[in-house]
């Protein structure tokens, strides 16, 4: 049981009247690094936000962390982080001060200091102080994934990590979710820069219409 | 889902008592002393006013069951929301008879009497909660968020009846015509038994409303609901095209 | 649940202090009302000092709309909701701590604007426990079932118009009680005012009240 993350098997869910999933089946084991590639459209966010339990599953098994999501979505949220397309951060508050609400509201005790996990981004120093609103796309994304870091999580969802990065931030990125997983923390990203993602990646799925497709066309499809 | 049978008796019932009113409040029943004809507005104003009543207290007890897990269904949302649309309606007809009638007989179409206020403030209480309504989103996020609305809407009514009173009896009365002789005319006899019977035929009347507005929200839902399993169907042709299966 | 609360108005006061749309906007709009008051309602006959408390209150609800309204568009961002949703922070925690953060920028305001009403429109204060008593339990009132209200309307297109209707109506008592405690409490006759103080108990128990229970629901709502 604990060595599966993640179990969907026909899990459906809705954004609105849209079946976003439609009947998604995925199991994901401890420590893999699962990478989800298809085209736009495909539900790989939705995928992502279902798994967080923010998007409820409404038919279906869905199961995370040992959570029946079906029944309840609230309690698997403090175990898992998010990175999404939208950072979320505020605005109006400076580089640290987004970063220490995080860490004070998840009350993770064993989460490295504001400082530590700054440094580790290359935000550290002035940058630290600079409100939000005044940072660059690439810069807020480095906060994002910084905050990451503050959560207890047994489980990084990425959705398009990469994107808007620039080659250091990528080193930085890349760097961290080697050495999550080889600390027993499991990732699901979406990604398009398959170059970029793949090796990291310990296995390959494609999703296309709200579904994951394991056949051998589907993979010639996103492998070849 | 054509009408039953029970609805057409149901239907019928409501024309035929409110024919019955009609002649009751107009012919048979006496001038008052004090008012005059006036007073025949009390046959319909006094049935609006408990509908009043009766309709956003439905709004309320089918907003407490979606909310209530055990009971929780589509059903209750859609009932609190045929319900209120008929109390708005019926809300704004009493305002309005109120109104006609304050002026026949006091003179002035608005006066801040505790229950005419107390009146508005329903009225403009629910015309925000349709206002909610009709914004869109997630279906069952949808009836959540009517649900907790009316609720915090209807909690308000007591502190709102409460004040409004208090306000009122604090200050002068009013002073155009004697309150106790405006809000109790003298009712007997067949006066009495018109009050009872236009709250009777009202009573059918909302019903008959409630049953068809509900039936017609049931039939759009389902309706959406169809959509589903086909869209579903859709989504998953989706990937058939893109990893050519068959 | 409290620690939650704290952090969570913390942040919500940090965002003001940082960006001063409170001083810098609200602040300045409520003294331009108690002018505009003064030109709508002749200063010489007497008008403004007696409708003074009515005004004051008036004035206060236009604020507190604003300041409802700015504290979920902080919060209006997708991701933001998100990361809220996911912080574990209790939902009840969260309610607490921006009602708490909206009340505390409200008294700040009502200080501001009572000021004004005393200079501007020439009253004098009487009564001054039962005034602080009046605007600490209005305010928590009015922040209480604002904050409910705002975040039912958070998540809507149509939010900034929404609000008003939704939450003017409801706070309508309110304005009735501490109105009529203020009144009092400047004319002196204190002993009329205390019935009213305890309506705005009341209301703000029960909104309070309602606030800790439907928030969960509330931030759920909209996925």
């Amino acid at each position: 049981m604990d060595s599966v993350v993640v179990h969907l098997h026909g899990a459906v869910s809705l954004l609105g009247r849209f079946p976003a999933l439609a009947g998604v089946d995925l199991d994901v084991a401890a420590g893999e690094v699962l990478l989800v590639q298809g085209p736009n459209g495909a539900g790989k966010t939705t995928l992502l936000r279902a798994c967080a339990g923010l998007v409820p599953v409404v038919d279906g098994e869905a199961t995370v962390l040992g959570h029946d999501l079906r029944k309840d979505r609230r309690s698997v949220r403090r175990h898992l982080a998010l990175l999404g397309h939208a950072t979320g951060l505020y605005d109006d508050l400076t580089v640290a001060d987004n970063l220490h609400f995080v860490a004070r509201s998840t009350r993770h005790a064993a989460a490295p200091p504001v400082d530590e996990v700054l440094a580790r981004l290359g935000l550290a120093g002035r940058l630290a102080s600079v409100q939000v609103s005044r940072l660059s796309a690439g810069q807020r994304r480095r906060v994002a994934v910084a905050s990451l870091l503050l959560r207890p999580a047994q489980l990084w969802l990425l959705d398009e990590p990469h994107a808007g990065l620039d080659a250091d931030g990528r080193e930085r990125l890349d760097a961290l979710i080697v050495e999550a997983s080889r600390a027993g923390t499991s990732v699901v990203m979406a990604s398009h820069e398959l170059e970029r993602a793949r090796p990291l990646a310990t296995r390959i799925v494609t999703m296309a219409g709200g579904q994951i497709h394991t056949g051998t066309r589907a993979e010639v499809v996103g492998v070849a | 889902m054509r009408s039953g049978i029970g609805t057409r008796l149901l239907g019928t019932a409501a024309v035929a008592s409110l024919a019955l009113l009609a002649v009751m409040a107009l012919v048979i029943t006496p001038q008052d002393v004090n008012q005059l004809d006036a007073v025949r507005f009390l046959y319909i104003h006094v049935p609006l006013a408990t509908l009043m009543y009766v309709a956003f207290g439905v709004t309320a007890v089918a907003s407490v069951l979606y909310l209530w897990p055990r009971y929780r269904a589509r059903k209750w949302d859609l009932l609190a929301g045929a319900s209120a649309e008929i109390g708005v309606v019926v809300t704004g007809l009493v305002l309005v008879t109120g109104s006609i009638w304050g002026r026949t007989t006091w003179g002035v179409y608005w006066t801040w009497d505790a229950r005419l206020t107390t009146t508005a403030v329903l009225f403009v209480l629910f015309l925000g909660y349709l206002a909610l309504r009709r914004v869109g989103g997630d279906i069952d996020a949808r009836a959540k968020r009517n649900a907790i609305a009316a609720l915090a809407a209807a909690i308000d009514m007591p502190i709102v009846h409460k004040s409004v009173e208090w306000w009122r009896t604090l200050h002068q009365k009013s002073s155009i015509l004697d309150e106790e002789t405006f809000m109790h005319p003298h009712i007997h006899g067949s006066m009495y038994w018109t009050v009872l019977l236009g709250i009777g035929a009202f009573l059918l009347l909302f019903s008959w409303l409630l049953v068809n507005r509900y039936r017609l929200a049931k039939l759009e839902d389902r309706l959406e609901d169809e959509g589903l399993e086909r869209a579903i169907a859709e989504r998953r042709a989706e990937a058939d095209a893109l990893t050519g299966a068959p | 649940m409290l620690r939650d609360a704290v952090v969570m108005a913390g942040k919500d006061l940090r965002i003001e202090l940082r960006s001063r749309v409170a001083t810098n906007q609200v602040a300045p709009f409520a003294v331009l009302v108690l002018i505009l008051f003064a030109f709508a309602l002749d200063p010489d006959r007497g008008v403004l000092a007696r409708a003074a408390a009515g005004l004051f209150w008036v004035a206060v609800l236009f604020c507190a709309l604003l300041a409802i309204q700015r504290a979920f568009t902080v919060e209006a961002s997708d991701g933001a909701r998100d990361n809220l949703r996911l912080s574990g922070l209790d939902p009840a925690a969260i309610f607490l701590g921006k009602a708490g953060a909206i009340a505390a920028e409200l008294a700040l305001l009502e200080v501001i604007l009572g000021t004004g009403v005393v200079l501007l429109y020439n009253r004098s204060l009487h009564g001054p426990v039962l005034l602080v008593v009046t605007c600490a339990l209005a305010t928590i009132g009015l922040s209480a079932a604002g904050t409910v209200y705002g975040a039912l309307a958070a998540g809507l297109r149509v939010r900034e118009t929404l609000l008003p209707l939704l939450l003017l109506p409801v706070v309508a008592p309110v304005l009735l009680a501490a109105t009529r405690a203020s009144e009092a409490a400047l004319g002196g006759t204190t002993g009329d005012g205390w019935p009213w103080v305890r309506l705005l108990g009341v209301f703000a128990v029960i909104y309070m009240a309602f606030g800790v229970v439907a928030f969960g629901p509330l931030l759920e709502e909209s996925s």
